[in-house]
């Protein structure tokens, strides 16, 4: 006889069962995570507690979390959308170097004045990061090229693109060399509030979860995305264009990616610059995938990553511990979160059973 | 009799469904055993609680004498328990060898491939069944994939075969052939239990028959004790069957013509070959034939699913030949697809969604792009109602529901719009005896209303039953009409094998 454990799938947890392991999952991390702090000399309850003050616990450290959660927000979003659909944009990290581009192209070449700068500058991210998007979008609609490997790869254009903008027909003339743009005009920035760098832009992602959740729960186009996500032979059968459907979603995901390109510009750093994202629209995936289908899933989990983010850095400061540490940090809770994810599904069950059985 | 499994006091609930409540009952060695119930009476459920696909929140099995407790099929499958589930799943690109190698790995450990097939060969020469094992699965119908199903549980030598509800997907000669491999299983002592919802096959193979009742087993009978009537009255209990009647006569009036049709299919081979009808308004038009002969192409090439070859189809005059699902000539035919999984329903959303599938669009159902909550979900009480289908808590995927519910959402759905022509693939395929009346008398009805129907049957009882005409189709082609007042049950068989024409 031997005790040995099994893996049993359980019927779906309840709303309860679901969040109650989200909060066990990020507990574990921590306690996991105390062990490396520990081998480097810190007393993991200090930085822990740090961490919380860092994020969350003066007016600077709250706004630096939304600051940072307002791009996971917008491209947590944006890639959710298409997961919807069963499509996977792995592509928003390009999407929002397009946005970016497109939205500084008009900052610094249109002219235009106060009212109509902003809105210029949106429509041009929208549009970069939609028009990105839909090249998948049609090869995939058309010709059935995996939108994956399609989205991936033009990640890597598009940050040259920005890079080659940067260093060359934009680079500002008067930076000293430096790979960056000229500064916005007061006109295409977006506002600043409590004298901190909580711009406008969280308010635009706040606003664009509640346009997600309304196309997605509200509206017959929600609808057809759902219902093609679900199966799409069965909505072809029922008249619906999935071709078109799926060449649209894509488009609309981008587009929303390219949103937080315009954010982050007009919002935060008011120039284009070299490593605008660090890897946004790739924590957007976790994001998207955490989340699972809610709009207020992708605000939470963003919220929770911004906090992280801040909280990371924090450690980094007070007490020299390298920059890989932060990452090895989120690193862990994304694991544990994701191993959360199975304990949602199934359970293990001790069983005692003869060896030769 | 020895007793090979015991359940007692069975129960099991899902999140705002009581599936089981309480089921009790013995399967002997070597008997077939039946279970007959409605839909959503837990039949599947409890086969699944019986091969550990589920664990039971209470109650408990013996095999053998001996409690035991499996975790996966895996567990029952080693103890010789196996299953061929209402709806299977095989890897469609792999050829039927494939498949059958997958199921068996790790069985006879490092088993060389060239032994295995020629044991395989063995199987299907000893039980008579026709299968060819390098053939891609997705070329082959349902009912042979459903051989292939069978085929892994013979090849591993299990004790107890669950099949749950295998002839929905054979034809009768299917069916027979089957009944026969199931009777040579028996000889060899091994037990079944079958699920069917047709009397007549339930008569024909059951030692024992337990009826189970809205999760409940009511009674276990042997054979002998029973008849048709008696297990009707005891699987329904206190529910009404719909009564209807035929139809008047038909106008003369053509909705429907079908001009030299040809069509080919994936593999491409002539599925419909110069093939010529003609529907009438109001008419109730059966299309008997083995299945096969190209019915499946008939539906899809009228609701625009498959591309015509040659030929032309004429809706009113008008010719609809290469107009494509959503054109709306085409909206007015609606169609009860065969493979209902596959192309009926969207599982992840809800019924009420699903209701709405076809017709989202409509004005009733929308303001403006905002979908109209209530509408939908006064609809689907509606049709909740109206088709008694049992439905799970509000809001809940519909791939949860029990097979032959979501065959009622389908019917629900296809027939909501009142369509000018309805194109049913075995609409009754699944459904238990007072749904099929059900959706008999709503067909009846509405060719009273002048709704003109297709309707694709291989049951030549309800053939006979509910149709203003029969054409028989063999290979493709329209072999001739029969009808159903004067023709006989063997002149209709004899032109189904394409031996005499009428
Ligand atoms: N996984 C599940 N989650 C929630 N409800 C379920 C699940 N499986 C089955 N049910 C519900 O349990 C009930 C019994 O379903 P079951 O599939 O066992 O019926 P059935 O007797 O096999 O019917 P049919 O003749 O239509 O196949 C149904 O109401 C069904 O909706
Ligand atoms: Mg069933």
């Amino acid at each position: 006889m031997s005790l040995a454990f099994r893996v049993e799938k359980r019927d779906q947890g309840s709303a309860l069962f679901r969040s109650l392991t989200i909060i066990a999952s990020v507990l574990v991390a921590l306690f996991v995570a105390g062990f490396l702090l520990l081998a480097a000399g810190v007393n993991p309850a200090t930085a822990y507690l740090e961490i919380l003050r860092e994020a969350l616990g003066s007016t600077y450290g709250i706004s630096e979390t939304l600051v940072k959660a307002t791009p996971l927000i917008i491209t947590g979003l944006a890639v959710s959308v298409a997961f919807r659909m069963q499509i996977w944009n792995i592509g928003a990290e390009g999407q929002i170097y397009m946005g970016a581009c497109g939205a500084t192209g008009v900052a610094l070449f249109s002219g235009l004045d106060a009212p109509l700068m902003l809105p210029a500058m949106f429509a041009a991210a929208f549009f970069a990061g939609g028009l990105w998007a839909s090249v998948a979008g049609l090869l995939r609609a058309r010709w059935q090229v995996n939108e994956v490997i399609v989205t991936l790869l033009m990640n890597y254009i598009a940050i040259l693109l920005a890079d080659y903008l940067i260093y060359g027909p934009w680079k500002n003339p008067d930076g000293y060399n430096f790979p960056l743009t000229a500064q916005f005009v007061d006109a295409a920035r977006l506002t600043e509030y409590f004298n901190t760098r909580l711009h406008s832009g969280f308010f635009i992602a706040l606003f664009c979860a509640l346009a997600v959740y309304l196309l997605m729960e509200r509206t017959i186009w929600g609808y057809q995305i759902k219902a093609i996500g679900s199966n799409p032979a069965a909505a072809r059968y029922a008249g619906m264009k999935t071709g078109l459907a799926i060449f649209l979603v894509l488009a609309l995901s981008g587009a929303i990616a390219g949103i937080a390109g315009f954010s982050e510009v007009a919002g935060l750093q008011h120039r284009l610059q070299h490593g605008l994202s660090p890897g946004y629209g790739y924590t957007a995936i976790i994001i998207a995938w955490l989340a699972r289908r809610s709009a207020l899933g992708v605000i939470i989990v963003s919220l929770l990553m911004g906090i992280l983010l801040v909280g990371g850095d924090s450690l980094q400061l007070s007490w020299q511990l390298p920059v890989a540490f932060a990452y090895a940090f989120q690193g862990l809770i994304l694991f544990f979160l994701l191993a959360g994810d199975f304990f949602i599904n199934f359970r293990l069950r001790w069983v005692k059973e003869d060896a030769d059985a | 009799m020895p007793k090979l499994l015991q359940l007692q006091h069975i129960r099991k609930t899902f999140p705002g469904v009581v599936a089981l409540d309480d089921v009790s009952f013995s399967i002997a060695e070597g008997e077939i055993h039946t279970l007959l119930g409605e839909n959503g009476a837990g039949k599947s459920t409890l086969m699944n609680v019986l091969t550990g696909f589920y664990a039971p929140d209470s109650g408990s099995l013996l095999l053998d004498g001996q409690p035991v407790r499996f975790s996966s099929p895996r567990d029952s499958l080693a103890l010789g328990i196996g299953m061929v589930h209402q709806h299977f799943m095989l890897v469609a690109a792999h050829s039927v060898l494939e498949n059958i190698l997958v199921a068996l790995q790790g069985v006879p450990l490092f088993f060389p491939r060239r032994q295995l097939r020629s044991r395989i060969e063995q199987t299907i020469a000893e039980f008579g069944i026709e299968l060819e094992l390098d053939t891609p699965v997705w070329q082959l119908s349902i009912g042979a994939q459903q051989w292939i199903e069978l085929i892994k549980l013979l090849m591993r030598d299990c004790r107890l075969l669950i099949l749950d509800e295998p002839t929905a997907v054979l034809t009768p000669q299917e069916a027979d052939k089957l009944f026969q491999v199931l009777q040579r299983l028996k000889q060899q002592g091994k037990s079944i239990i079958f699920i069917s919802h047709k009397m007549r096959e339930v008569m024909e193979i059951s030692d024992r028959v337990t009826i189970l009742k809205k999760g409940s087993s009511v009674t276990t009978l042997e054979a002998g004790e029973f008849n048709q009537n008696k297990l009707a009255t005891l699987m329904i209990g206190g529910d009404r069957i719909p009564e209807w009647q035929k139809s008047l006569p038909f106008s003369d009036e053509l909705v429907l013509e079908i001009e030299n049709l040809a069509v080919r299919n994936d593999r491409g081979l002539a599925d419909l070959d110069n093939f010529n009808l003609q529907l009438k308004k109001g008419e109730i038009l059966g299309i008997a034939g083995i299945a096969g002969n190209g019915q499946k192409a008939l539906a899809e090439a009228l609701t625009g699913l498959t591309k015509v070859e040659s030929g032309r189809v004429l809706a009113n005059g008008e010719d609809i030949t290469r107009s494509c699902a959503r054109s709306s000539y085409i909206a007015g035919i609606a169609h009860i697809p065969e493979d209902r999984k596959a192309i009926g329903i969207a599982p992840d959303l809800s019924l009420d969604e699903n209701l709405i599938l076809k017709n989202f669009r409509a004005k009733r159902f929308r303001h403006g792009v905002f979908q109209s909550r209530s509408a939908i979900r006064n609809n689907a009480i509606e049709k909740v109602d109206q088709f008694a289908i049992k439905a799970g808590p509000q809001g809940s995927p519909v791939r949860l529901l029990s097979g032959g519910n979501i065959q009622k959402v389908i019917i629900a759905r296809e027939l909501s719009e009142q369509p000018t022509v309805l194109v049913a693939l075995y609409p009754t395929r699944g459904l238990d005896i007072g749904s099929a009346e059900y959706v008999h008398k709503v067909i009846a009805e509405g060719a009273g209303n002048g709704m003109s129907t297709i309707l694709i049957s291989e049951d030549l009882d309800e053939l006979y039953k509910i149709c203003d005409r029969i054409a028989v189709i063999f290979r493709g082609r329209l072999i001739g009409y029969a009808d159903p007042t004067s023709s006989s049950r063997e002149e209709i068989g004899l032109m189904m094998s394409g031996e005499v024409s009428a």
